[in-house]
């Protein structure tokens, strides 16, 4: 069964001609995604910065009850 | 750091996730769509056992598979903007997005494990019966899995089935059922998925008149438009009825945005629909100019479509906001009152629980929950805060609707040429076709430009503007990954396109 399952899909990696194309797009697409954005740039800001549920919970109750105004500025 | 609120880096953030939405979305509603097609294509082949049908089936089939291949995982970048740049919205919709997120993510898996795998390498090596089956399955999976994230989605324009938890910042569901089945769910899921039944139709219908404009794989092409022109005006006639339900449901829960897609400013009873206009781009709410430099309404045609009923009073922009007495509405200054009473109780209630004062914490807990449902007012500077850039969802929604009542038409147009077997000599229409193309793609992002903009400053209606659902990071940091996304997206927008056209340019396989 798991035999059939994987001559299954070798033959049809094999005998793909547009795919093989696709298959290289997709995996430098997943690659640049998680190995360079996820992380470098995308970091779970939350997860990052606080260790416990309480912590991030305590942050984000600070946030929405102190944020400054729609439309306020620094400058 | 909470000082340190900066709207500019807010504005990035928002383009940011813009952008990479709106390319996420040049590819799901053409998968949504050319997976029925393709099972209708293979279907018609089983029944007929004739082999051009399964040629045709395999050409649509690979440039499904191409879409597909560069579309997939494009979705998952909003949800790292989510972790990083949204993060108190993230935090505080958790408990709410993560099931039917997690549904998503598991149900595609096994679909594209399984089906998808049968569908492109099954051929000659199941059953006839089994590889039609799953053809099928991947149709029906593909609709389905949109179905979570129009759910998460529509729970954010009409927030139901929840409460918000004080102590841990959450909304937190309360009933699934009401989260799934809401109104603005069931329309938006019938409307959006409906619409990319039309785009697909179109993309089948264009590439179609461009072979046969070509003089090639001219019986393919035929057959493809009869099949394409069929479903794309049952989906294009679905796709009104749809819309004006959407609408409907607009009016009754997010009037704001209705009064923004039509330009209107004060509210009136028989209120005209906006067949054509100019907005005036200088007009602010409460202000004293005119709403259009030109325009021609339909009488009445409004409020029937807001309320089902010729004659009934449809809010405008300047009734939503400053209130409107005899009509019941109270206006945004009397809701930011309350909401800024929710915020301080919120923060009460905070302290009193640091400070473990049980009595005092029950006390705050109790004014915040006379409040609470006017939380996100509290964070509003000016009552016309509330109301959503009037000209963009305006044009935005004139745009779709235009777009969306030439389709029916022109696979109208399609069949009757067909009919009378004029249409490989219908040069002119054939242009049209393969300009359908673009205007569907057009059509598509219209519409979420509607429903995204036209419910700003929200975040999740009423609890939450997005200001404060953003996280505090430097403007550069947003503008950087902005900057990337757009390199990105635009290598594999050519990428597709150039693989794309190549496929198309190499037609069917040779019999």
């Amino acid at each position: 069964m798991i035999s059939n399952i994987y001559t299954f899909y070798r033959d049809g990696f094999r005998s793909m001609r547009v795919g093989k194309k696709l298959w290289a797009i997709i995996f430098i697409k997943l690659f640049i995604m998680f190995a360079v954005l996820k992380a470098f740039f995308f970091p779970n800001y939350l997860n990052t910065n606080f260790a416990t549920d309480d912590e991030r919970a305590g942050h984000v109750l600070v946030h929405i009850t102190q944020s400054k105004k729609m439309g306020e500025h620094n400058d | 750091m909470i000082e340190q609120v900066d709207l500019s880096q807010v504005n990035w953030a928002r383009a940011q996730f813009a952008l990479t939405a709106m390319y996420h979305w040049i590819f799901v509603p053409l998968t949504l769509g050319l997976s029925f097609l393709v099972a209708f294509f293979e279907s018609i082949y089983v029944k007929t056992g004739n082999e051009e049908w399964k040629r045709i089936t395999k050409f649509w089939m690979t440039l499904f598979g191409i879409n597909f291949a560069i579309g997939v995982a494009t979705g998952i970048i909003l949800e790292f903007q989510f972790g990083t740049n949204w993060s108190n919205y993230s935090w505080m919709v958790g408990d709410i997005f993560g099931a039917p997120l997690a549904i998503e993510g598991i149900f595609a898996f096994f679909l594209e494990a399984t089906f998808f795998a049968l569908m492109f390498f099954g051929w000659d090596r199941v059953s006839v019966k089994m590889h039609l089956f799953s053809t099928w399955m991947v149709a029906v999976g593909s609709s389905l899995s949109a179905v979570w994230i129009l759910v998460a989605n529509s729970w954010m324009q009409f927030p139901v089935g929840m409460a918000f938890n004080p102590e841990t910042a959450r909304f937190e569901m309360q009933n699934f059922w009401e989260v799934l089945f809401s109104p603005v769910a069931v329309s938006k899921f019938s409307h959006t998925t409906s619409s990319g039944f039309v785009l697909a139709s179109l993309f089948v219908l264009g590439i179609s008149c461009w072979y046969l404009l070509k003089g090639r794989h001219q019986l393919m092409a035929k057959r493809s438009i009869a099949v394409a022109s069929v479903f794309g005006l049952l989906a294009a006639t679905y796709v009104i009825f749809t819309g004006d339900e959407a609408a409907y449901t607009v009016a009754q829960k997010q009037p704001m945005k209705l009064a923004a897609m039509e330009g209107l400013y004060v509210g009136e009873r028989n209120a005209g629909l906006v067949a054509a206009g100019i907005i005036n781009s200088a007009k602010n709410p409460g202000d004293e100019q005119p709403a259009f430099l030109f325009d021609v309404k339909l009488p009445g045609l409004l409020s029937l479509l807001a309320n089902r009923q010729f004659g009934s009073f449809v809010p405008g922009v300047d009734d939503l906001v400053y209130g409107n007495e005899e009509e019941g509405i109270v206006s945004v200054a009397s809701r930011m009152e309350r909401g800024r009473q929710a915020i301080a109780y919120l923060a009460a209630f905070k302290e009193a629980t640091d400070n473990e004062n049980e009595v005092a914490s029950q006390v705050a807990l109790q004014q915040f929950n006379i409040y609470k449902d006017d939380m996100g007012y509290g964070h509003l500077v000016s009552p016309s805060d509330a109301a959503p850039p009037v000209a963009t969802t305006y044009y935005a929604f004139h745009i779709m609707v235009i777009l969306g009542t030439l389709f029916p038409l022109v696979f109208l147009l399609a069949l009757y040429f067909l009919h009378k077997k004029t249409l490989e000599k219908q040069r002119l229409f054939l242009f049209v076709g393969i300009l359908c193309v673009p205007l569907g793609y057009i059509a598509q992002q219209a519409g979420w430009v509607v429903s995204e903009v036209g419910r700003q400053p929200w975040a999740i209606q009423g609890l939450l503007p997005v200001h404060v659902a953003n996280t505090n990071l430097t403007t550069g940091t947003v503008q950087t990954t902005f900057f990337i996304f757009l390199g990105l997206f635009t290598m594999l927008l050519i990428a597709e396109i150039k693989i794309m056209c190549k496929q198309i340019q190499l037609g069917p396989e040779e019999k």
